[in-house]
């Protein structure tokens, strides 16, 4: 841990378990909340991490959530065990979604999810490697949006 | 709008949060999809849905909604209605379909957003 963290916290998402899903994400938002921290940007953070949680259980076998605070920042760093995306620029138009009948019988899955973390985000990064994983690096800067 | 009026106006059953509506809303934001939610809720809508999985009150709960009104009279299984106690977030349903929930609380002056 840095001088500069104020917490860091790593959660386990299981993929398929939609049972659970989002839990991490209500949970950082307690955290958030707890702490003080203004509500607008306790919002945009949660968003980021509840899609990129809802992602992994969608679609990969598992992932890891790793939460880190800053005085300035929340940083968010998502890691799966995936599919992959083959083609970023077009997962990232809204309406394209790769999703099975199920994932949207469950309310997610309409294309809508990248779109919504980018901008939620102050700076998001994906890498992301065919039958490899996918990793998605997001910074939400506190109290830039009040 | 006081939430005990949406209660009254759309003759929802209160299935959680019995004691909170006093809650007073001004916006709404209606889909099944929860990703919509997301992407278009800013702080403490009413959110209408059909979709009455655990996902849905996670989804308010994260976008900051005031309360939930389930349509066409779907009802969440008991896990969910706790889940919605544990977190204060109220929960209503109404037989109506979410067109005409729309339609009544947009002429009580009610706003979308987008």
């Amino acid at each position: 841990m840095t001088a500069a963290e104020l917490m860091r916290e790593e959660y386990e998402i299981q993929g398929g378990n939609f049972d659970r899903a989002g839990e991490i994400s209500s949970e950082i938002k307690g955290t958030l909340r707890d702490l003080g921290i203004a509500a607008q940007s306790i919002r945009r953070a949660v968003v980021v991490a509840f899609e990129a949680e809802m992602n992994v259980v969608m679609y990969a076998r598992k992932g890891t959530l790793t939460f880190i605070l800053t005085e300035q920042e929340v940083e968010l760093s998502i890691r799966d065990q995936g599919p992959g995306i083959p083609d970023l620029e077009q997962a990232f138009q809204e309406g394209f979604t790769t999703a099975s009948d199920e994932m949207r019988e469950l309310g997610f899955g309409f294309g809508m999810g990248l779109p919504n973390m980018r901008k939620n985000s102050d700076e998001l990064r994906i890498e992301t490697e065919v039958g490899k994983g996918t990793s998605v690096f997001a910074r939400i800067l506190l109290n830039s949006h009040e | 709008m006081r939430l005990d009026e949406v209660r009254d106006v759309l003759r929802c059953e209160v299935l959680a949060g019995e004691e909170d509506l006093s809650i007073d809303v001004q916006y709404v934001v209606a889909s099944d999809g929860m990703s919509e939610i997301l992407a278009f809720a800013n702080s403490k809508e009413l959110m209408i849905t059909g979709l009455t999985n655990i996902q849905s009150i996670r989804t308010a709960d994260i976008a900051g909604c005031s309360a939930v009104v389930y349509c066409r009279g779907k009802r969440p299984d008991s896990k969910v209605i706790e889940y919605a106690k544990a977190k204060g977030i109220p929960v209503l349903v109404t037989r109506m379909v979410m067109f005409d929930i729309c339609a009544v609380l947009a002429g009580k002056g009610l706003k979308g957003v987008s």
